[in-house]
């Protein structure tokens, strides 16, 4: 039961932080078609800053406050990552086609992680004790980290945010006609640069939470640890229907559930296997996903 | 009938200028000390695998317009099944002995007078590297029904997360007595098994290099030849556009699938010339890392150019492997252009890792400026047949 008990724990824990990681892929491919290969690296690199800057502001600040400041200096800092990405990368690429594009998030995303791996020198870093979050917490005689007690709460308070954004603002009114059609909500007088620069900047934040999140329940970082978590963020975006943001976050919980109860039984090393193939059934079977909308072809 | 002329001379041309790449192989690894340069033909070994993968994944990515991620896997298969076929018999309790010995009781090279005897080598070698192929192609066969159905970029990530299958389940423990589960398969024929040696055991004739070579020259070949039949016009017209191809007669599931499974042998056979290179095969090498890294070949080759492709590989290896590697360690400069320094310069950034940042830089550089690669998709007859016929031009025009 406690055994039960603790994998369920994790697993929504898994499923919210996945979550925040997801919607960000939802976004930027409802919008430009194009799966964000260095979303999973951004959210690595939101991690590696709060390592540094952790360090760095303790030097002439209180704990809390270097920490309180720090938790700031990351959030804008990804956001202006995020949006430099597509501004450098993706921007310059919006008439090739659209394997050139995914080619270059390939490129930022072995960017970002050589870069880690420079300035790290390729040793694990510790994360930083988030007050709060990192303390320890006894429910139902297991002992867990607040952090996966507040996930779930706050990873609702995002989404409730977030589609608020979507449907009652002008510029949440403008991502829904680009995602429609982007050429006609040119036409219509849209700055879809704009509107392209506000998804990535929404993805970099919510990722830059995640990371927080995320990275409190385990011990340290490497440059390659971003990889795996975008990948199966992807895999949640893409069963809930990409373009869709419940759907993102419903997918996210199934894949870190599943995860989390495959980490668990004996067959632990096919945890990521099982992911891909979630991913492949649902492709063949349902390629919309779950929430996501029918698009068909013209010719 | 002058284009078929040309055609033919340009074939005829490229064998030429193959045999003596591979005449001059020989040559250099045996009159080159091979301590001294040990790098360089470390560079050619590795180039001549890597191009093998660039062209596989060449023919399925630039020329059918299928775009794939799943080469790693398909190169995890075929280093596997040439590992464990041609591990000699005796070696099997060494390599295997977490789990005490090996399910798979004989080894191809034994079978034909053991690996010593050239015949032996020559024709296990052979034989399990071809195996390997048909392993990858089979098992692309049976992935290809469900995934070739997709298109781009879901097609990209289900092969991803095929190769990340493959790679969980070759690490399994219960496979172990196949797979020998996490630890490395080694003490197989490699391409130093090749050199010529005399009696006392002394290399008189070092063929290492020239054997990677040959291999990935016929292999190429092989793919030059499919993408000129009949059956590559058809990739090519998938490639522009489906539906007009569709309608043009061309079975788009059969030529998808053959494409995908002829494109999984060549990335076999790489696989297995791999293990070769590495001395070892071990699923954790196979990454996501590795597709990537060929796929940056592919692009800075040009997208739908072989020539391209086996010039970019080089390129790429030498330059990760060789020219860059001033980059990674810290050097103090005592003196610049000959004068000297009042004291020791250290020259900035340099450290380990850096090469890595300076050389993913270049790549953006390629992918966002020169997004056509060095060669476009356009071959190397084909650039110097264009010099030729503007030069006869100019020289018209002056007349």
């Amino acid at each position: 039961m406690q055994f039960a008990l603790s994998i369920f724990l994790s697993g929504i824990s898994l499923g919210g932080q996945y979550a925040l990681i997801a919607i960000g892929y939802t976004l930027v491919y409802g919008i430009l078609r194009l799966i964000n290969f260095a979303h999973g690296d951004v959210f690595m690199v939101a991690g590696l800053l709060m390592v540094y800057l952790s360090a760095f502001l303790g030097s002439f600040l209180s704990p809390g406050a270097a920490i309180g400041v720090g938790l700031i200096l990351v959030l804008a800092l990804t956001v202006a990552l995020g949006f430099a990405i597509e501004r450098a990368a993706y921007k310059p690429l919006r008439s090739a086609p659209r394997m050139s594009v995914m080619i270059s998030a390939i490129g930022v995303s072995y960017l970002l992680q050589n870069f880690a791996t420079y300035i790290t020198g390729g040793l694990p870093q510790t994360y930083p004790a988030l007050p709060l979050l990192s303390n320890n917490v006894i429910i139902g005689g297991v002992s867990t980290k607040v952090v996966t007690v507040v996930t779930p709460f706050l990873v609702a308070v995002l989404v409730i945010a977030l589609t608020q954004l979507i449907n009652h603002t002008k510029v949440g009114m403008a991502m829904r006609a680009v995602a429609k059609d982007f050429e006609t909500s040119q036409l219509m007088g849209i700055k879809i640069n704009n509107v392209i620069s506000m998804t990535f900047v929404i993805g970099s934040a919510l990722a830059a939470v995640g990371s927080m999140l995320y990275f409190t329940n385990y011990p340290s970082i490497v440059p390659l640890s971003g990889s795996l978590p975008g990948l199966r963020a992807f895999v949640a975006a893409v069963f809930g229907g990409i373009g869709s943001i419940p759907g993102a976050v419903v997918g996210a919980f199934i894949v870190g559930m599943s995860e989390s109860i495959i980490k668990g039984s004996p067959f632990s090393i096919f945890s990521d296997a099982f992911t891909f193939a979630l991913l492949i059934v649902i492709l063949v079977v349902k390629p919309t996903g779950l929430f996501g909308e029918k698009v068909t072809d013209k010719v | 009938m002058i284009s078929e002329k040309k055609s033919k001379r340009g074939v005829f041309l490229a064998l030429v200028c193959v045999c003596v790449l591979l005449a001059l192989t020989i040559v250099l690894e045996n009159t080159l000390d091979p301590i001294k340069n040990t790098i360089l033909f470390t560079v050619l070994k590795k180039g001549a695998v890597y191009a093998l993968v660039a062209c596989s994944m060449n023919l399925l990515n630039g020329f059918t317009g299928l775009f794939s991620l799943g080469q790693a896997g398909f190169m995890l298969l075929g280093a596997y099944t040439y590992a464990i076929l041609t591990i000699p018999v005796d070696q099997k309790a060494a390599v295997y002995y977490l789990f005490g010995g090996s399910a798979v009781g004989f080894s191809l090279p034994d079978l034909f007078g053991g690996a010593d005897s050239p015949v032996g080598l020559i024709l296990g070698v052979v034989l399990a590297l071809i195996l390997g192929g048909v392993v990858a192609a089979g098992v692309a066969w049976l992935i290809g029904l469900p995934v070739l159905r997709l298109k781009s970029d879901y097609l990209a990530i289900a092969t991803l997360g095929f190769a990340e299958i493959i790679r969980a389940v070759f690490q399994w423990e219960k496979l172990g007595p196949v797979t020998n589960g996490a630890n490395a398969l080694k003490n197989f024929p490699t391409f130093t098994s090749f050199n010529v040696k005399d009696a006392s055991g002394a290399v008189v004739l070092r063929l290492s290099t020239f054997v990677a070579f040959l291999i990935a020259a016929i292999c190429i070949a092989v793919i030059l030849l499919l993408i000129n039949s009949s059956y590559g016009r058809a990739f090519k017209a998938i490639r522009e556009d489906e539906v007009a191809a569709e309608a043009m007669g061309i079975n788009l599931a059969k030529h998808k699938r053959l494409s995908f499974c002829i494109s999984s042998f060549f990335a076999g056979v790489g696989g297995g010339m791999f293990a070769m290179f590495a001395n070892q095969a071990q699923a954790k090498t196979f990454t996501t890392a590795m597709t990537y890294e060929i796929l940056l070949i592919v692009v800075i080759g040009g997208i739908g150019s072989i020539s391209g492709s086996c010039i970019a590989s080089f390129l790429y290896v030498a330059a990760s492997e060789w020219w860059l590697r001033f980059l990674d360690s810290e050097t103090q400069l005592t003196s610049i252009f000959g004068f000297q320094l009042a004291k020791p310069f250290k020259v900035p950034l340099l450290r380990n890792g850096f090469r890595m940042v300076v050389f993913s830089i270049i790549i953006m550089i390629v992918v966002l400026f020169f997004r056509r690669g060095l060669m476009g998709d356009k071959e190397l007859p084909d650039l110097l047949r264009k010099r030729r016929t503007a030069k006869k031009k100019g020289g018209g025009d002056r007349g």
